[in-house]
């Protein structure tokens, strides 16, 4: 071999080092594309835990309120209807007003009442009073939520070097709390009314247990239509559907469907389910129905793909020893394909408990203070929750927002876990 | 597309099979015996009850349709469910009929049009309630930093519109010119133009352009002449917004965009007042036409920028759905609607007391309105 070879000439070297420089700069391209993603990726974390963390804990306040007879049932009767339209904020008035015996302005006894949950504390008594009667007449001690603006204050998202007039909580209010918070009876908890409670317009009472079921049982029934449909229409059109020109047409629709936008599926519910079929508005089964719409053509795309995925010769080998055709595909073919079928589907779902869009067009943007318990009673989901509390103006809400899209992601990255899970687990290799 | 429509149509037949009677026969019993356990009192008007009070509407109207949803459900019992659907699309879905699947009440954050007016008596819903509940303003609001400008409407107008006359007596249109305030007049400061501000599919953005921007345009000349010959014209000249990036559409009511307000001090933002009464240790609010934006200028219509929220009540439903007259009684009580209520405390402003009292007598008498 001499040096004139055309692996070792002038010209091929420098090939040879352009065709290295070009590996390397994809490199470096590939790790930057990487960090972008994982840069972007931190900073939603972190600004979304960031304000969003302080939610998960809450200031109460416990209090001794008496149930004055004379003001909550004169008459005696103890009818629960009347004793529900009494008045509670007066007896929680009552009591803070002996608390604080020195507070005797009006003004300031009306600054003294709005340091704690003023919707909050009267509602939370007369249900304990409604549920049992026989508690007028006695003491309670009973805990309930601060007002948003003082638990802010505590969390430090309101400045106390802010001139009072400009704050929402009074100089007078702060030295009030602050004494309740020495004495112990201000206390941070943690805020299990953020997982338990309903949706509220006062944010220190708000919770997401009504949005988090809606979307449970949206996702339930989008999962038991669009799941069983979508991989028996993939089934049929891989294994049993003639070749031919109009089979190539419906698979090109369904391509196409699934790259929709999620606004038009909302509009399609509103005109079919609704308006012709006449469904109850607001009900998780019309918005099951709509997002399984949504996900079957992403159902029916993963199937397939999972299908073709499985070679051949286990089919062959299944036909071969006599079993039918229906039996070479459901006993053999589909067991291997499952986990691709269970992946793809789930990250469908996953997909579908994040809209907001198509849920808009039939009511699901909705105030719901029960949880609901069928799935055609009015019910929110999580990310109109989210949607709904962004748009709100009290300041607490922002941290709320925040930890409601936390409690969305935990639920995708359980979700999207599980997938890998469940691949893993079912995989099969030779 | 004939394949899409039969496969959904197919659907959603197989889908009906499956489970819309079955599901409707659970419900009723679900809710009845929950009706059991909860209030035993209930039990009968439950089982000839047509459900939740439904109410739809404008964004604006919302958070204090549901903080007296709120409240009525605690003192009552009744169930009620607030959708935001904005005033136009309110108002579509209430117009829609009378029946157990149409909405009872409509929020609104303006009067109903007559063409929507019209809709609704067509489709048999004739008598309908109106009630308005009290004001909202809009504000111009910038950081507590910033420098406090006394606006003029007219200067609203010069800076926000997407033409401008040239001159105030020739009304010849040119694409705004303006950059900064002190463009269009040398006493404001020296800072560029730059405001959030609603997107117009928002009530807060009519209100704005039909209040702020209308009212501003009056006051020059030439286009005060234009809408005495043609109404039309005016108004589009005074309707639309500047499209080259001195306005910038955002959320309508946002609470980020406060955050967005302290970070950059020369912009200011366009929302509804509750927002700037919540915020009031991080923004303020611009004077317009040598008024403030406050509870007292709003209710007293000092403040210019200002407009009525209303809610429209279905009479026919009355009777039907249970608990609906004494829900719009609760949202026009004292204790809710008047001056110290409940929604005054997160941003309703107050109608005067001789309006509260007629709008109130309404709801007690079921009085209906002619448009």
């Amino acid at each position: 071999m001499s040096d004139t070879s055309i692996h070792s000439s002038e010209t091929a070297r420098k090939r040879l080092r352009k065709r290295h420089a070009k590996e390397v700069r994809f490199r470096i391209l590939g790790i930057l594309a990487i960090a972008i993603a994982m840069v972007s990726l931190l900073w939603l974390l972190i600004s979304v835990v960031g304000t969003g963390y302080k939610a998960f804990y809450q200031h109460d306040i416990t209090m001794e309120v008496v149930l004055d007879e004379t003001l909550l049932d004169p008459t005696g009767a103890r009818d629960p209807q009347k004793l529900r339209g009494a008045n509670y904020r007066r007896v929680i008035q009552n009591s803070l007003y002996e608390r604080f015996p020195e507070v005797t302005d009006r003004k300031a006894r009306q600054e003294l009442f709005n340091i704690i949950s003023t919707s909050g504390a009267p509602n939370f008594v007369r249900q304990m009073v409604y549920n049992d009667p026989s508690l007028v007449g006695q003491t309670l001690t009973i805990q309930v939520p601060t007002s948003d603006d003082v638990d802010q204050l505590f969390k430090g998202n309101i400045d106390r070097e802010t001139p009072e007039a400009l704050r929402k909580v009074s100089n007078r209010q702060i030295e009030w709390v602050d004494s309740l918070k020495a004495t112990g009876e201000i206390k941070a908890h943690f805020n299990k009314r953020l997982f338990t409670g309903t949706d509220s317009r006062d944010p220190e009472l708000a919770g997401i247990a009504s949005a988090f079921v809606g979307s449970a049982m949206a996702l339930g029934v989008a999962f038991l239509l669009a799941f069983p449909i979508g991989v028996g229409a993939a089934i049929y059109l891989d294994e049993f559907a003639p070749k031919n020109k109009f089979i190539d047409f419906i698979e090109i629709n369904i391509n196409n469907l699934a790259a929709v936008p999620s606004i038009v599926f909302g509009l399609l519910g509103l005109a079919v389910f609704l308006n012709f079929f006449g469904l109850p508005r607001s009900a998780p089964l019309v918005g099951g129905m709509v997002l399984a719409l949504m996900t079957f053509p992403t159902i029916i795309i993963a199937t397939r793909s999972a299908l073709r995925a499985v070679s051949p010769s286990i089919r062959d080998g299944a036909l071969s020893v006599g079993a039918s055709h229906i039996q070479a595909v459901f006993h053999h073919k589909l067991p291997l394909a499952a986990p691709g079928i269970l992946t793809g589907s789930i990250i469908g779902m996953a997909q579908a408990l994040g809209e907001t869009a198509p849920l808009l067009m039939i009511g699901m943007v909705a105030f719901v203070t029960e949880i609901p318990t069928s799935v055609t009673e009015p019910a929110a989901a999580l990310p109109v929750q989210i949607f709904l509390w962004s748009d709100s103006a009290e300041r607490a809400w922002a941290e709320r927002t925040s930890a409601a899209i936390i409690v969305l992601l935990t639920v995708l990255v359980v979700m999207n876990g599980l997938a890998i899970w469940l691949r893993s687990k079912l995989e099969r290799r030779w | 597309m004939k394949m899409k429509s039969t496969l959904i149509t197919a659907l959603g037949v197989i889908l009906l099979s499956a489970c819309g009677s079955d599901d409707g026969t659970t419900v009723k019993s679900d809710a009845a015996s929950k009706a059991d356990t909860k209030m035993v009192e209930k039990a009968p008007e439950a089982s000839q009850s047509s459900g939740d009070i439904r109410i739809v509407g404008s964004s604006t109207v919302y958070p204090f349709s549901t903080k007296v949803a709120q409240e009525f459900k605690n003192k009552t019992g009744y169930n009620v469910v607030v959708e935001s659907t904005g005033s136009g699309g309110g108002h579509k879905l209430f117009c829609d009929g009378v029946g157990p699947d149409t909405a009872n009440i409509t929020n609104s954050s303006r009067r109903q049009k007559k063409s929507e007016f019209e809709m609704c008596v067509e489709n048999g819903v004739d008598e309908i309630v109106e009630v308005k509940i009290g004001f909202d303003g809009i504000v111009l609001a910038n950081a507590l930093e910033a420098p406090t400008i006394d606006f003029t409407a007219k200067q609203v107008f010069l800076a926000f519109a997407k033409e401008v006359p040239v001159s105030d007596t020739d009304c010849t249109m040119q694409d705004n010119p303006y950059v900064t305030w002190s463009d269009i007049d040398a006493n404001l400061p020296d800072t560029t133009i730059e405001a959030y501000g609603p997107p117009p599919t928002s009530g807060t953005r009519d209100a704005f352009v039909e209040v702020a921007m209308e009212g501003g345009a009056k006051q020059v000349a030439c286009l005060a002449a234009l809408r005495k010959e043609d109404k039309k014209a005016f108004q589009v000249v005074a309707h639309t917004i500047r499209e080259d990036g001195k306005w910038i559409d955002s959320g309508e009511n946002d609470n980020a965009i406060v955050q967005t307000l302290v970070n950059t001090p020369t912009a200011m933002v366009i929302f509804g007042f509750s927002f700037l009464d919540q915020n009031a240790d991080k923004i303020k609010g611009m004077t317009v036409d040598g008024a403030e934006p406050s509870f007292e200028n709003i209710a007293a219509g000092a403040y210019p920028i200002s407009r009525s929220l209303f809610f429209y009540l279905k009479k026919a439903h009355v009777g039907s759905v249970n608990g609906l007259q004494e829900f719009a009684l609760e949202f026009t009580s004292e204790e809710a609607s008047g001056p110290g209520g409940y929604l005054e405390e997160i941003g309703l402003v107050p109608l005067p007391d001789a309006e509260r009292a007629k709008y109130r007598s309404d709801v007690e008498t079921l009085a209906t309105y002619q448009q």
